[in-house]
């Protein structure tokens, strides 16, 4: 027990100070890098936590997609080195967010011992939905309307950032074409890795229904596996404005929206799944799912068209 | 236990939110506010852990919480990362430093 | 026969660890990239082997068992290609000046 505790004290204590190095550091690259480590110790820390469904998202999403975004948006800027505010602001900040620490720790301390739970109704609907895995029964059944919803915040993130594309590179690809200056070992890698990938990104939202996984861990890595493409310069980004590519991006809203208003029709309720077809239909849900994600997630990387089309 | 990782999540937020206050940069800002939404992403977890009932070692509502605020905050850092390069390269045109 | 198993894991993944540990230290210690490149790949290609070698013998025969060798592979794979990337901007930079 005390080995166990000694273990999570030590990754605690990790987890800080390579935060605080990615906070306080004055170059922005090392901070991205840092944050990008800070992202893979927390998926450690998940997996503590009882959470591996959590570490796996955190280890794709946060640590490495995220990484990618800021890791090419820091190398694009032109002021490399961070100016800082006078010491007295510093030391004003600090104390604020101090007291803001001091007050959640409190909150931690304050925890109600039985601690309020909703695992036996979300236990419940686990039988219902034929599947193993409670935290993607969860996601699919029993707070289904949440993940469409934030299927609707990835879209519209995405309308946005298409939206600051200048007006005549409308239509055009997204400036992210590395086809020009790729090398040997990285063209390997695209071909030996991103087929792979791929195949690994698809077993774990197929795996994800009983045991650890899910749309969201396979999604982004079949984005990271796009990615990795488009840096080798095996594939260019798509034609923002052609039509494939909307259809595909809305197919996981689309069905869902088709399942939750059949939902009236064969079960009495928005997103309500029939009986003995719940599994099926997630399944379904999921399929469409897992391709937006992933699109959605590469095209918020690669940004908004940057050449003419 | 696993109060320890409430502990780290506190500290966390007070990271990212000194880092939110003292930067210039919008970059610096973002990856702050990152790092502090990753703390209260964490405070989640610990809730969880501690709503182990029913034959599950963990509560897992907030869990889906916190997988489907992972990917959200990706978005908005998607986005925020996107107006950081189109303001530069207005910057850019108009000569500024 | 189980029993020898795990004393045969024990002292792989211990020693792999020992490879994470010295190839760290070389990481923080040595003078230039490319002599940390070195230390790092003792890490990725011996430590990791050595924990999925000890590990070979916990898991499910035979998809567990393949599952792990895979991981191994890809890790190889990654880290050749990325130390390869560094190593030739290195390179590409001394040439230059």
């Amino acid at each position: 027990m005390n080995a166990v505790y000694g273990l999570f004290a030590g990754l605690s204590a990790l987890l800080l100070v390579v935060a605080g190095f990615a906070v306080v550091t004055r170059r922005h690259f090392a901070a991205v890098v840092g944050f990008t480590a800070f992202g893979l110790l927390l998926s450690l820390a998940w997996v503590a936590l009882a959470a591996p469904d959590v570490a796996l998202t955190e280890a794709a999403v946060g640590g490495g997609v995220t990484g990618v975004l800021l890791l090419s948006a820091s190398v694009q800027m032109r002021a490399k080195m961070e100016v800082l505010p006078s010491w007295g602001v510093r030391f004003i900040a600090a104390v604020l967010a101090a007291i803001v620490t001091a007050g959640l720790m409190l909150v931690v301390l304050m925890l109600p011992d039985e601690a309020p739970t909703l695992a036996p109704a979300a236990k419940e609907s686990l039988a219902f939905t034929g599947m193993g895995n409670p935290a993607t029964a969860v996601l699919m059944a029993y707070r289904a309307l949440d993940t469409m919803l934030e299927k609707v915040v990835l879209l519209l993130a995405l309308v946005a950032v298409w939206s600051l594309g200048r007006d005549h590179f409308w239509g055009g690809r997204p400036d992210f074409d590395f086809s020009t200056q790729t090398s040997g070992p990285l063209l390997l890698l695209a071909r030996v890795l991103v087929p792979v990938g791929v195949l690994v990104g698809i077993y774990l939202f197929w795996v994800g229904a009983d045991e650890p996984g899910g749309a969201f861990a396979g999604g982004a890595l079949i984005a990271a596996m796009g990615l990795l493409a488009f840096f080798a310069g095996v594939a260019r980004p798509p034609l923002v404005g052609s039509g494939w590519l909307r259809w595909a991006v809305v197919a996981g809203i689309a069905v869902f929206l088709i399942v939750g208003f059949g939902g009236f029709w064969g079960a009495g309720d928005f997103l309500a799944y029939p009986d003995g077809l719940a599994k099926p239909v997630i399944v379904v849900i999921e399929v469409a799912m897992t391709l937006s994600i992933a699109l959605t997630l590469v095209l918020l990387v690669v940004g908004p068209p940057g050449r003419r089309p | 236990m696993s109060e320890i990782f409430g502990f780290t999540a506190a500290c966390l937020v007070g990271l990212g939110l000194y880092g939110l206050i003292v930067h210039s940069s919008a970059l610096r800002k973002i990856l702050s506010f990152n790092v502090l939404g990753s703390g209260i992403f964490l405070l989640l977890g610990v809730i969880a852990r501690r709503g182990a009932a029913a034959g599950l070692v963990a509560d897992p509502v907030p869990q889906a919480l916190v997988i489907t605020g992972i990917v959200v905050a990706f978005s908005a850092t998607a986005l925020g990362v996107a107006l950081i390069r189109r303001l530069d390269e207005d910057d850019e045109e108009e000569g500024e430093p | 026969m189980s029993e020898a198993l795990d004393v045969f894991t024990r002292i792989a993944v211990s020693l792999g660890a020992m490879f994470f540990l010295a190839g760290t230290v070389g990481l923080l210690r040595f003078p230039d990239t490319l002599s940390r490149l070195h230390a790092l790949t003792k890490a990725d290609n011996l430590g990791l082997g050595l924990i999925v070698l000890g590990l070979l013998p916990q898991v499910a025969w035979p998809f567990g068992a393949l599952k792990l060798v895979l991981v191994w592979v890809l890790v190889l794979a990654a880290s050749a290609a990325s130390s390869q990337l560094v190593a030739r901007k290195v390179r590409g930079g001394k040439d230059r000046s």
